[in-house]
């Protein structure tokens, strides 16, 4: 095993965490995703096939399922026509594009997505408040699991509720996490 | 000034007596009150001049109490956060608060540009087309700085504005603009329901006209109601209450744009706070409950600081206690006009008079009704002290007073409703435009903004509109009991204007009088639009809220037309002036757009990079040493150590899209116009994507890393557009193709290791299991490997410095790693970073294009590369890249280019001419696009477009820039400076 040492979209070591009256914005650097598109008339082959390897159906779109099993659970949600994005903990799941490449087999092309994306988690009675200075999506109407492509800080993101009006994560392109994080810092500081 | 002329502070009001606002206008101490607005404090003061006209520069006082003034516009603040062109009437007081008067010189009273008062004969509507109109350079120079000058409203401060704006948005079922009686009676009908209402009111008291009457509705008084209300409506949590809110547009599918101000109100706004956030409201349903604008009457002298709008009156001794003067005459058209009289005399006010034209006005107890008289003329120098007044016998006579309270009736404030090109309708029953059905879709307009003036029929007019609203979207509203109001006609008789030979004013703001309407009417500028633009009727900051009515009906009234076909000018966002800072909101400065870091930036740093920006990436552009003074420097080591043993690059930015699916290969083949059908598993090939028309679109690398799976790479900038084009033909051209594309940049963090030693370093990480050996992993080979003991990678040998080099690519959050580990695996060989400039002077040094040579205009001809457009088999634009003029004998080719004098640079933008032929156009050959210095041959080089290029090497040519008079000699060469054999990178 190779000793190398990982830096956070950040650039630290160590998650950046950000409190606020109201929200906390966090980094979460912990979680691996893979991005699955069905091949041309595999439907039916493939929603068997990811069945049987996460136990769970690709949501519609505007949605994601999540696994009920607590720490390894696995979440998936949809980024496109015929298209969507797994996310796992990054310890247990790092390599699980492969294990989905193996498991999906010719009903999916799979590209490995870990570290396309910068995930920050907010958190806190405020998250509605800074979403709504963020993003053109209405996070005050989400229900538990729903989840968009958004436009925010001008980076085309996901936006995913984990807990209506309370718990929300936004995935951002990884280069830009300094921006992004700047960008919530002030609306935080502007809008709690 | 006399005691029966000086106003100040009443009884009563919605004041909060209790706390004391210090204030400053025009360098002047005042104090005010806790909900006192800047006009109502400078009233309550005795200050009643507070601007000067923007043409004649005439003293003037507040005329509104609202959002239409067009003549109390100040300066607020000061330093860099001064805000010119904001309205008094709208400016809520606060302790510290700093205003100025504006468009006067030196001070407000005394006014030296007032002498175009006296001058006003030849300042007419159009003098500016007919006065300087020679010589005309002279306009420029000299008319334009002087007219500007003297005419106009506040300055900038010409600082960078200091605060922070937000933007944001919001989604509703009914957004309700406006909270006055009509708006807050429909947000209790909605908020019953549990919808999702924002109700949004411009003002800091929500309440609308029951703050300025003493009208009551059912047993309490018109504003306790309304406080009533909107605590009803805060216990709701589905009603979102946004005072301090002004909508100022309509836009397409329900959206409107409004501006909520933060801090305006704040002396000290705390940091981080945004001081205005514009939010776009995505809304299913609206009602407009914007309420009404009176209107004056215009008649000679008109101006004066004293005369006001009748109702405006009214709002400032109900709302704020304070009158302009104790002795106050009334002109008005309707009854409302009377209500002022009681109203104020109802608070110790003397009434000297009520001036009605309906000859069978209804008589009053507070003072003499003047039953169809008109005023004619007013005098008092900086404020009104009396006025001129033909009686209905047409005898004359003057009345002394300081205020003069004007009532032409109330025109709808329809602006929303014709933001989308709506056009309002002529309602004769109220004398105004009320909202027509073109409106916006899903706009419903109600109360006094459709005519509805009643205080009982706003009520029931803000309930019907919610209901029919909700029924529209499917939630059913139950029928609301509705509170006894006044349901009092207004009565009006309209009348516009008092006829006369003196100037009376329309337009305030803008100077414009019934005279110069006469004038544009005159030389045939009569259409609306016409009218506006040679008058400036309706002009500038008021947008004519006050004024274009009654410009429109004295347009009329001389073309012997009706007002409804004389027609209105189209109201246009934003709805009252906005800081250009909400537009901007946070894209400004640094952060105009979010920037990208590659994965090896942290350890860039630690080097002292310099960075450039690319796109929006950061890159390092060299990597300065100690001792190092110049940029050249840096960049002349770092591309000899490369050449000579071996440099390393962060090759990140370069667009990566993996492609996959049983059709991958046909999909690519079809994309590039060289073959890649038969590309083998574990190679790579450059590959050129021609734009339909034929021209090149981009070039890169792609790699086939199994049957079904490659990985493109593009070119930095045009990754998007790549990626854009291949889904439109994934999608749209051949959707039968089995084919899937995601981008995966930001996935892989890849570095470009070159020269001579870059074997020997890769294969001190490279997993002792993967042979990089010539035989084994040649040119062009590509694979996935495992470095640093089982790490995912992927290796590439490609090169574009032309020396032995791979790319090496690992998951991002490695790239920092991995950096750190090709830089100790090179310690032996003085392995060194290279940036951005020895990359650019490299790959011009091997004749490698980038987008300067790919600037859209360029095909593969002209690149050289002719014979990559396969024949063999269809791709996009290879059909079109035969164009006859695409292909002709003496298109543009490739070139290199050095200089005969070894000491001159090479420059990219300079044209080249031929010795002896004319410097024009016409005899251009081609153009220089890039350019540097090479250390390795010891001069400048460059490579560029020449025609017939291929055929001319060892001309010596003139690169010329005709323009700054710069030209060097320069002999046309190979684009391959170094190893035109190409035995470097497959050693």
């Amino acid at each position: 095993m190779h000793d190398l040492v990982a830096l956070n979209a950040l650039g630290g070591s160590v998650a950046q965490i950000d409190e606020f009256d109201g929200v906390t914005i966090r980094e979460v650097p912990d979680v691996a995703y893979a991005s699955m598109a069905i091949r041309q008339n595999k439907e039916a082959a493939f929603l068997r096939a990811i069945k049987k390897m996460t136990g769970i159906a690709p949501p519609i779109p505007g949605q994601s399922v999540t696994t009920k099993s607590g720490k390894a659970a696995l979440t998936i949600f949809w980024i496109g026509q015929d298209q969507w994005m797994v996310e796992a903990p990054f310890s247990s799941h790092e390599n699980i594009a492969a294990d989905m490449v193996v498991a999906l087999g010719a009903t999916a092309s799979v590209t490995e997505q870990n570290d396309a994306w910068a995930r920050f988690d907010l958190d806190g009675p405020g998250s509605v408040s800074m979403l709504e200075r963020l993003s053109a999506t209405d996070s005050a109407g989400m229900i538990a699991g729903a989840a968009t492509r958004t436009s925010i800080e001008h980076l085309g993101c996901f936006l995913i509720c984990r807990k209506p009006s309370r718990n929300f994560s936004i995935l951002c392109p990884r280069s830009s996490a300094s921006s992004m994080h700047h960008a919530l810092v002030s609306i935080a500081k502007s809008c709690l | 000034m006399s005691d029966m002329i000086s106003g100040g502070r009443l009884s009563g009001g919605l004041i909060d007596r209790s706390t004391e606002l210090e204030f400053s206008f025009d360098g002047k101490q005042f104090t005010g009150h806790g909900g006192d607005t800047l006009a109502s404090a400078l009233l309550a003061n005795n200050v009643r001049l507070m601007g000067r006209s923007f043409k004649y520069h005439r003293p003037r006082g507040v005329m509104s109490a609202g959002p239409e003034e067009p003549n109390a516009i100040v300066e607020l603040r000061d330093g860099a956060a001064r805000e010119p062109n904001t309205r008094a009437t709208t400016a809520e007081l606060f302790d510290g608060l700093i205003a100025n008067s504006q468009n006067r010189w030196p001070s407000l009273g005394f006014d030296v540009m007032a002498v175009n008062d006296f001058m006003s004969d030849f300042l007419t509507a159009g003098f500016y087309y007919k006065t300087f109109m020679w010589p005309a350079k002279f306009w420029e120079k000299i008319y334009e700085p002087i007219i500007r000058h003297a005419a106009g409203l506040g300055a900038l401060s010409g600082d960078a504005d200091p605060d922070c704006y937000d933007k944001g948005f919001l989604h509703c079922d009914v957004l309700i603009i406006g909270a006055g009686p009509t708006g807050l009676m429909a947000a209790l009908v909605a908020g019953r329901t549990g919808a999702r209402v924002i109700l949004a009111d411009e003002d800091f008291l929500a309440g609308g006209r029951l703050n300025a009457e003493t009208i009551t509705i059912g047993d309490d008084a018109g504003s306790d109601w309304a406080q009533q209300s909107v605590a009803k409506l805060a216990s709701m949590p589905n009603v979102r209450l946004m005072t301090r809110t002004t909508v100022i547009g309509a836009f397409d599918h329900g959206i409107y744009s409004a501006v909520e101000r933060i801090t305006d109100h704040l002396a000290d706004a705390p940091a981080g706070k945004a001081r205005q956030v514009l939010w776009r409201i995505y809304s299913r349903r609206a009602i407009l409950a914007s309420g009404a604008i009176e209107r004056p009457i215009a008649f000679a002298n008109n101006d004066r600081p004293g005369i006001m709008q009748a109702g405006a009156l009214r709002a400032y001794a109900n709302r704020w206690a304070v009158t302009a003067s104790n002795q106050v005459a009334i002109f008005t058209n309707n009854d409302d006009g009377h209500r002022t009289a009681s109203d104020l005399a109802a608070k110790g006010v003397s009434i000297a008079a009520i001036i009605d034209t309906r000859p069978n006005a209804p008589s009053h107890d507070d003072g003499e009704v003047l039953a169809g008289a008109v005023v004619t003329d007013s005098r008092g120098r900086r404020g009104l002290n009396r006025i001129q007044i033909s009686l209905a016998d047409g005898t004359m006579r003057w009345i002394n007073c300081g205020a003069l309270g004007v009532s032409g009736g109330w025109n709808p404030n329809v602006h929303l409703t014709c933001h989308q090109r709506g056009r309002p309708v002529w309602n004769a029953d109220v004398a105004a435009f009320v909202p027509g059905k073109d409106g916006p879709v899903g706009l419903i307009a109600a109360g006094a903004a459709m005519g509805d003036f009643s205080t009982a029929g706003a009520l029931a007019a803000g309930a019907k509109a919610s209901i029919d609203a909700l029924d529209d979207i499917g939630i059913t509203a139950k029928p609301i009991r509705l509170p006894k109001a006044e349901d009092a006609p207004i009565n009006i008789s309209p009348f516009w204007h008092v006829s006369g030979s003196s100037r009376a004013w329309l337009d305030q703001q803008n100077d414009v009088t019934v005279k110069d309407i006469k004038l544009a009417h005159q030389e045939n500028f009569q259409s609306v639009e016409h009218l506006k633009r040679y008058t400036t009727l309706g002009m500038a900051t008021d947008q004519g809220k006050t004024s274009n009515i009654s410009g429109l009906a004295v347009m009329a009234e001389l073309a012997g037309k009706s007002i409804p076909e004389v027609g209105t000018t189209m109201y246009r966002p934003p709805y009252t002036p906005t800081a250009i800072g909400a537009f901007a909101g946070r894209s400004r400065d640094e952060t105009f757009r979010p920037v990208r870091l590659t994965p090896s930036h942290k350890w860039a740093k630690e080097q002292g990079a310099v960075f450039v920006e690319v796109g929006m990436w950061m890159r390092a552009q060299w990597y300065p040493r100690a001792g190092e003074t110049h940029w050249r420097q840096s960049v002349d080591r770092e591309i000899l150590a490369t050449r000579s043993s071996v440099g390393v690059c962060d090759v990140t930015t370069l667009g990566k899209i993996d492609v996959q699916g049983s059709d991958a290969a046909t999909f690519l083949n079809r994309l590039y116009c060289n073959g890649f059908a038969k590309l083998p598993i574990g190679k790579t090939r450059y590959g050129l994507m021609l734009r339909e028309d034929g021209i090149v679109m981009d070039d890169g690398t792609t790699a086939r890393l199994g049957e079904t799976h490659f990985v493109m790479t593009t070119t930095t900038a045009n990754a998007v557009g790549v990626f854009r084009h291949m889904e439109f033909a994934r999608q749209c051209l051949w959707p039968g193709l089995d084919v899937q594309i995601i981008s995966t940049t930001e996935a892989w963090a890849q570095f470009a290791v070159a020269g001579p030693n870059a074997r020997k370093v890769l294969e001190r990480i490279v997993d002792p299991e993967f042979d990089l050996s010539n035989d084994a992993f040649p040119f062009m080979a590509c694979g996935e490997i495992t470095v640093c003991g089982g790490l995912r990678a992927r290796l590439f040998r490609i090169s574009f410095s032309g020396e032995l080099a791979y790319e090496i690519a690992v998951p991002t959050r490695y790239g920092d790693a991995i950096i750190r580990q090709l830089m100790e695996a090179g310690e032996p060989f003085d392995i060194t970073p290279y940036g951005m400039e020895a990359l650019g002077v490299m790959r011009i040094e091997k004749g490698h294009a980038t987008s300067n040579e790919l600037n859209g205009t360029t095909t593969a001809h002209n690149l050289g590369l002719g014979r990559m457009v396969s024949k063999t088999k269809d791709s996009i634009g290879s059909v079109l890249s035969e164009r006859e003029g695409l292909i002709e004998a003496d298109a543009l080719m490739l070139v290199g280019f050095k200089p005969v004098d070894s000491s001159q640079p090479v420059v990219a933008g300079s044209h080249l001419m031929t010795i002896g032929d004319p410097v024009n156009a016409a005899h251009d050959q081609g153009y220089i696009t890039s350019a540097g210095y090479s250390p390795n041959l010891g001069c400048s080089i460059g490579l560029g477009f020449l025609k017939n290029g291929a055929t001319r090497k060892g001309e010596i040519i003139r690169a010329m820039n005709p323009l700054e008079g710069f030209e060097v000699m320069v002999e046309v060469v190979s684009t391959h400076f170094v190893d035109p054999e190409g035995e470097r990178l497959r050693a």
